[in-house]
């Protein structure tokens, strides 16, 4: 595509492929986030009985617009004392890190904006920068509340990005590469969820506790520090903590599908099965993970913060430490090494 | 190095706070998320209720125990007029009583409903409180249909009831006695066994059996320390003679018990409301001293006597015999009682209220010290503060 493009405007090229890759994702992640908050909205009333947005629109379609308008146009309000540069630099920071991890993400075959050889590695790194979007806002909100939902915050997503990685590398260890495709079309005989899946399951908990969602929601639980560290901000700030959080959780179902579900992959390689394009295979995926969140936050209460890090530390760690040493063992002793660096 | 001192974080709970259940403001001193210290604030929603009965007649001030533990307002109603007919010295018709006492365990199930599904939400769980109120407002729906007010009922009076329920009520409340153990068990599997909601509330706010007696705990929160101690079995008032039911108690005294403790007592509820209907009696549902309650229209038409105590009543009201009582009731919170003070004219010379709330919110403290700030919500929960009563 790059090439083409190169042809057509000549050195240009390469920035306009860029820019249009760029919107191919972000616009569609835009529209998703929006529909995502409404498909929660109905799932969680359907789980209490009620309606959920009816509305605005045919089947409340429209309410993540009318939302997203009436916090375009509110007030901005900067509580005194804030730090105003970090304030305001704290929500985009959040939303751009969730935009960002899209770049390696396969969602079929070849349809990869960058596909680089390290690319689980950086997944990592970004969402593992995640934090300092929460950190600088509770830090520049100059409020108890919010300091408070930033100190959990920061203590629970460094926890559970340790278990994180450790399960990821088994999944690493077993498909021989770092690069999301890779991981992906290893996956074509049995998906890794099969084989590793006790961390698939530890997998899908702890990305509930890296996007900060129920029952791990404490940095912004509302019974206890009202909203944590985005309770000072109000209209668009607010908007793009919320456009992060969701994009975070697709960010991290996506994750989830490439690493254990087996991506654009379809589940049997057979006939019915196949005729199904790979990315609505992948976008199928994915679904199924948001639902399990939805699900769990209509179900769930809330983690108190010492029993939270204690499932971190002492039950997180040392499973996905064992299954590690288990994986590398196994492979170790039957031979079944893959191919490093392929 | 020089000696340092690290300051306590004083965090400041309320009065605008999602989980502060009404006006509440605590001012807490955390050492990290340790609690070391809480100050309950209250006086926020003070609006002068005791010294306000002081200038109404009798009957006018039974509305303001409506809106004092506006979650569960017949029992308070229930404690003011069963005051004011101890010092009149009237016999209440049987069937008034038993009405009273059906409407006092609906409003008992209202209440338990309200704070076990809030306490849900305060550790978290938000689908509780959405499928609890369904039930609550079938409950709030029978007040509505026997007094014309689904909270605010002002219907128990002295000498009885204001009027009769009608028989196609007691057979909606039946079906209702019948329908509601599904819901508490659906509600139970939802809840009770769920480790995270155990892990937030098994052991959290202790209080042992003689804490809790010390600083005057009553209602279900004295019960889960295992004191089976409820007014309406250890000196009954109105039809708790002749009623059978358990009293649920408890053993550890921590969130998890109390909440077991309200959840059982919405069984026993069940059970009180069903024998009201079964055994209840025919008659009037008002004393016939017409000094006291008003007297029959028709009667108005050609009786003079029945014409001056209409007016008298509804003008001037009644007059009371001077002397002093202080009666208690099981509220769905705790003992709720009035010291009533009369000084042998239409108004009361002195109403004293206890409120269980307020008792049992000065021992926040006591249970919250050293717990986690995540903690103190489940306490307040659970202790069941009601703000109407507390700042009264």
């Amino acid at each position: 595509m790059a090439e083409a493009m190169q042809e057509l405007f000549g050195p240009a090229g390469v920035w306009i492929t860029w820019i249009l890759q760029c919107v191919a994702i972000v616009a569609p992640l835009i529209v998703s986030v929006a529909y995502l908050t409404y498909v929660e909205r109905k799932v969680i009333g359907a789980m209490q009985m009620r309606k959920g947005p009816n509305v605005v629109g045919p089947l409340g379609l429209l309410q993540p617009f009318a939302d997203a308008f009436k916090l375009l146009f509110k007030e901005t309000i900067v509580p005194t004392g804030a730090d105003r540069f970090v304030f305001f630099m704290a929500p985009m920071l959040t939303l751009l890190l969730a935009l960002v991890a899209w770049a390696v993400i396969p969602f079929q075959e070849g349809w990869v904006v960058s596909n680089i050889n390290v690319g689980m590695l950086y997944i990592l790194a970004v969402s593992g920068l995640a934090i300092y979007g929460v950190m600088m806002a509770g830090w520049a909100s100059n409020s108890r509340y919010a300091f408070l939902g930033s100190l959990r915050s920061a203590a629970q997503m460094i926890s559970y990005e340790v278990s994180m990685g450790l399960i990821i590398i088994s999944v690493i260890l077993t498909a021989g590469s770092m690069n999301l495709t890779d991981i992906v079309l290893a996956q074509k005989g049995v998906w890794f969820g099969v084989i590793h899946f006790p961390m698939f399951v530890l997998f899908v908990i702890s990305i509930m506790a890296e996007t900060n969602r129920v029952p791990f929601d404490l940095p912004q639980s509302d019974a206890e520090i009202v909203a944590g560290f985005h309770v000072e901000y109000s209209a668009m700030g607010f908007a793009l903590f919320y456009l992060g959080e969701y994009a975070n959780m697709i960010l991290m179902s996506g994750v989830c599908v490439v690493l254990f579900l087996g991506g654009w992959l379809p589940p049997l390689d057979m006939a019915p099965f196949t005729w199904i394009p790979g990315i609505v295979w992948f976008f199928l995926k994915m679904a199924v993970i948001l639902f399990v969140y939805i699900q769990a936050r209509a179900t769930l209460p809330r983690y108190r913060y010492d029993q939270l890090m204690r499932l971190g530390w002492k039950v997180f760690l040392p499973l996905s430490l064992l299954w590690l040493v288990l994986t590398a063992s196994v492979l170790f002793f039957t031979g079944l090494w893959p191919e490093y660096g392929a | 190095m020089a000696q340092v001192e690290i300051k306590s974080y004083e965090l400041n709970f309320g009065p605008q706070h999602p989980a502060a259940h009404g006006v509440l403001r605590l001012v807490m001193e955390l050492s990290g998320e340790i609690i070391e210290r809480v100050d309950p604030h209250i006086g926020l929603l003070h609006r002068g209720t005791e010294k306000l009965i002081e200038t109404k007649t009798y009957l006018q001030a039974i509305p303001y125990f409506d809106r004092l533990d506006y979650a569960c307002p017949l029992n308070q109603e229930h404690a003011f007029v069963l005051a004011v007919e101890k010092l009149l010295g009237i016999e209440v018709p049987p069937r008034a009583k038993y009405l009273r006492t059906l409407l006092n365990e609906i409003t008992r199930i209202v209440s338990h409903i309200m704070n076990t599904t809030a306490t849900a939400m305060d550790v978290g769980a938000l689908t509780p409180m959405l499928y609890g109120y369904e039930p609550r407002e079938h409950l709030l729906g029978f007040t509505e249909r026997v007094s014309g007010a689904r909270m605010h009922a002002a219907w128990f009076r002295p000498g009885g009831v204001a009027r009769d329920a009608t028989p196609d009520l007691f057979e909606d409340i039946l079906a209702f006695c019948d329908s509601f153990p599904k819901y508490l068990d659906d509600f139970e599997t939802l809840v009770d066994e769920n480790r995270i909601f155990k892990q937030r509330m098994v052991d959290i706010g202790r209080c042992t059996r003689e804490e809790a007696l010390d600083w005057g705990f009553t209602g279900p929160v004295l019960r889960a320390t295992g004191v089976p101690w409820d007014l309406r079995k250890s000196q009954p008032y109105d039809a708790y003679d002749e009623m059978d039911f358990e009293v649920p108690t408890g053993s550890h005294g921590d969130c998890y018990d109390r909440y077991l403790v309200r959840m059982a007592e919405q069984r026993e509820s069940i059970k009180i409301m069903r024998q009201c209907i079964e055994n209840m009696p025919e008659g009037p549902v008002r004393t016939q001293d017409f000094k006291v309650t008003p007297p029959r229209r028709k009667d108005m038409k050609s009786s003079m006597e029945s014409l001056i105590h209409h007016f008298k009543l509804h003008s001037e009201g009644f007059r009371v015999p001077a002397g002093e009582t202080y009666t208690a009731v099981e509220a769905a919170t705790g003992e709720f009682a009035v010291y009533l003070v009369s000084d042998g004219t239409n108004k009361p010379y002195r109403c004293h209220i206890r409120s269980p709330g307020f008792v049992h919110l000065q021992g926040l403290d006591l249970i919250s010290r050293g717990h986690m700030l995540a903690d103190i919500v489940a306490n307040i929960g659970t202790i069941d503060v009601v703000f109407g009563e507390v700042d009264r």
